[in-house]
């Protein structure tokens, strides 16, 4: 019972008028990029995370989450209405919820997508609570090596088990580790890859290349592919669900709720796994299985409710480890390191008012959140008809508008520039996003514990699997990159590719 | 985003080029490296080991690149427009290149403007000048309330004082 009562003091950090604030902020930002076809969570944390310097931390981090927790709602209204998931973990309720639109169902999908978020995103959170210690527990007793086994876990999972190629994903995933490697070194203090060039001494920044890769990228993207977006679907008929939808969707919300999460916990790529599994499921307990791709209901309320309930479990590493396993995730770590804090066990101790203020303010979000998708639906909705030059080139204003709030340096913008160049370029051959910014932030820790680790065994390679922990992490992450290779050899990566991990 | 990449099986040249950048980056890592002073300590590993590790990796990958460009397993691209994308990398150019010269709000205008009119959006002064009014705004609200530094030029000072 002491999440319990930690919990209850975090309720009232949480509920202090500024935090509340922050939170606000956060979710309504958070929803409204979530809607914006285009933008995801990802991009927005990164966007803003120049602009908090100066703000209070705690509020910092909750107004993040909030954005979080709001992108995967707004996300769900952007598929039903519009069919182009405004992120990716939403791709699979675009099928059934469509659907429903076109059938004049809009309302039911929008408000069991809506429901289920906040059923799931409320489960979630208190299992969040309720596991942090335990992991906690558990973490102290892991050292460099163990540490290690587990990025290398994380790095195969977010760039090779899903996704269409493996090729492709891991050399996303070693762009990033060769970025990594640029600035001072962390154990020895050498300058690596500077060539005297006194901004890189510092490395380069994750939020730099978030942006560059994410919004300019994508704006690029866009723009190049000169196609008109298909049409928006109004809002007809009852927005409320009737009594069969309700039965029809309080099952589909708390399974998807018991396979978001796990999946989301586990450091295994980002929360589209999670959704497509529960589509699955659904389908196969379904007594009329031949609906599903004409808009079926549990087909929107199952995977809305896994989106929630893993974007809650992605926090469960990021937290307790500092192991970042999705975009979002990754740039919120950089959040946490702007403001010197390190997620980790030892965060749950020097910073547990912190801690549990913002798992607290979490549950206060997904109130604010359901509050703010039922009633004021038809408000998001407007914001799809802002044309897209001025979005687009609003996206870009605020794209460099961080950059050039951080450090106004010539170099710093044509870094920017560069990488969105690249992250156009990966976008045209099917290169995944995510890897990249996932092997800049967690790539400097993993050789920092690579190296700890040597140094205890004094150079002895055989250190990193002579423990049963580090041994079993290793093991498995050479599984998931050797299963699935073998499965696409065989022609059986359909499967994958479906699940592919898109850029959140 | 994959459904509209339909590999093809012929040799692509794209994938050769990728292949070239990725043992380019590569051959930049080992260089590097191998300037690196070799003071591995008790790990036996120096600052130099681990990029010289990735950069073997790159290469493999390169190595891997250049069989999936020559079986035509790359996914091509579809047809892309040029102009629109060139538009707003002229704003972006162009905000790089001006902005400590006219200040922030002027060259966030013109990367404003320049990317409407990338997205169709004509007559480009007036783009311009839609970004000039946003642009303000936010210099107001961050440079002056949020304390962030952006650059100002003549047109800041003018305005906001100095």
């Amino acid at each position: 019972m002491e999440s319990f009562s930690l919990l209850m003091q975090g309720l009232s950090t949480a509920l202090d008028p500024m935090i509340l604030l922050y939170a606000l902020i956060g979710v309504t930002l958070g929803t409204a990029v979530g809607v914006l076809p285009g933008i995801g969570p990802a991009l927005t944390v990164a966007l803003l995370l120049p602009v908090t310097y100066g703000l209070d931390p705690a509020g910092s981090l909750i107004m993040f989450a909030g954005i979080y927790y709001g992108g995967m709602y707004g996300g769900s209204t952007t598929s039903i209405l519009l069919n182009t998931p405004g992120e990716s973990a939403s791709i699979v309720t675009a099928i059934e919820g469509n659907q429903m639109a076109r059938r004049g169902r809009a309302g039911p999908a929008l408000a069991t997508a809506a429901i289920g978020s906040f059923v799931a995103g409320l489960i979630a959170t208190l299992l969040l609570a309720f596991l942090a210690p335990q992991v906690v527990k558990l973490a102290l007793t892991l050292g460099p090596r163990e540490y290690f086994a587990l990025m290398v876990l994380a790095f195969v999972t977010v760039s090779a088990t899903f996704g269409d190629s493996a090729l492709r994903g891991l050399t996303s995933l070693f762009i990033g580790l060769a970025l990594a490697c640029v600035g001072i070194d962390g154990l020895t203090g050498a300058a690596r890859l500077t060539y005297g060039v006194p901004q890189l001494m510092d490395g380069i920044e994750t939020t730099t290349l978030a942006v560059a890769l994410f919004a300019i990228g994508e704006a690029l993207a866009v723009a190049g592919q000169a196609e008109e977006p298909s049409g928006l679907h109004r809002v007809k008929g009852q927005v409320w669900m009737s009594a069969s939808d309700w039965k029809r969707s309080w099952k589909p919300w708390l399974r998807g709720t018991a396979i978001g999460f796990p999946i989301g916990a586990m450091p295994a790529g980002g929360a589209e796994i999670g959704t497509l599994l529960s589509y699955v499921t659904e389908k196969k307990l379904s007594p009329n299985p031949e609906e599903f791709g004409h808009g079926a209901i549990e087909g929107v309320a199952g995977p809305e409710a896994a989106n929630n309930a893993s974007a809650a479990g992605t926090l469960v590493p990021l937290l307790t480890l500092g192991l970042p396993t999705s975009a979002t995730a990754a740039i919120m770590l950089a959040g946490f390191q702007q403001f010197g804090l390190q997620p980790g066990p030892l965060l749950f101790v020097t910073n547990a008012e912190l801690v549990w203020g913002l798992i607290a303010s979490l549950l206060v979000a997904n109130v604010m959140l359901v509050v703010l998708n039922l009633p004021l639906i038809g408000l998001w909705i407007r914001l799809l008809s802002i044309p897209r030059p001025w979005l687009y080139g609003g996206i870009l204003l605020f794209a460099t508008l961080g950059t050039i709030g951080v450090n106004p340096s010539p170099v710093e913008l044509g870094m920017l520039i560069l990488f969105g160049v690249m992250g156009y370029g990966m976008r045209l051959y099917g290169y995944p996003i995510a890897p990249v910014v996932v092997g800049l932030i967690l790539g400097p820790m993993a050789e920092q514990q690579l190296r700890r680790a040597l140094s205890i065994a004094q150079g002895d390679w055989t250190t990193l699997v002579s423990t049963p922990v580090s041994g079993t992490l290793i093991a498995l992450s050479a599984l998931l990159l050797i299963v699935p290779l073998c499965l696409r050899l065989f022609g059986r990566g359909k499967v994958l590719s479906d699940v592919a991990c898109d850029s959140d | 985003m994959s459904d509209y990449l339909a590999p093809e099986r012929r040799p692509s040249w794209a994938a050769f080029l990728i292949a070239a950048g990725l043992a380019g980056l590569a051959v930049l890592l080992l260089i590097d490296a191998a300037g690196q002073k070799q003071d591995g300590g008790y790990a036996g590993v120096g600052p130099g080991d681990v990029p010289r590790l990735i950069a073997y990796g790159l290469l493999l990958l390169a190595g891997f690149t250049v069989i999936s460009g020559l079986r035509g397993t790359l996914p091509r691209p579809q047809r892309q427009a040029p102009v629109p994308v060139l538009w707003i990398l002229g704003g972006l150019g162009l905000q790089l290149a001006l902005l400590h010269l006219v200040g922030f709000a002027l060259s966030a205008a013109i990367l404003f403007g320049f990317t409407a009119r990338g997205f169709g959006q004509k007559p480009l002064w007036r783009n311009i000048a839609i970004g000039l009014g946003l642009a303000l705004v936010i210099y107001g609200i961050f440079d002056r309330l949020l304390q962030l530094n952006l650059p100002g030029g003549p047109l800041e000072r003018l305005i906001f004082g100095g």
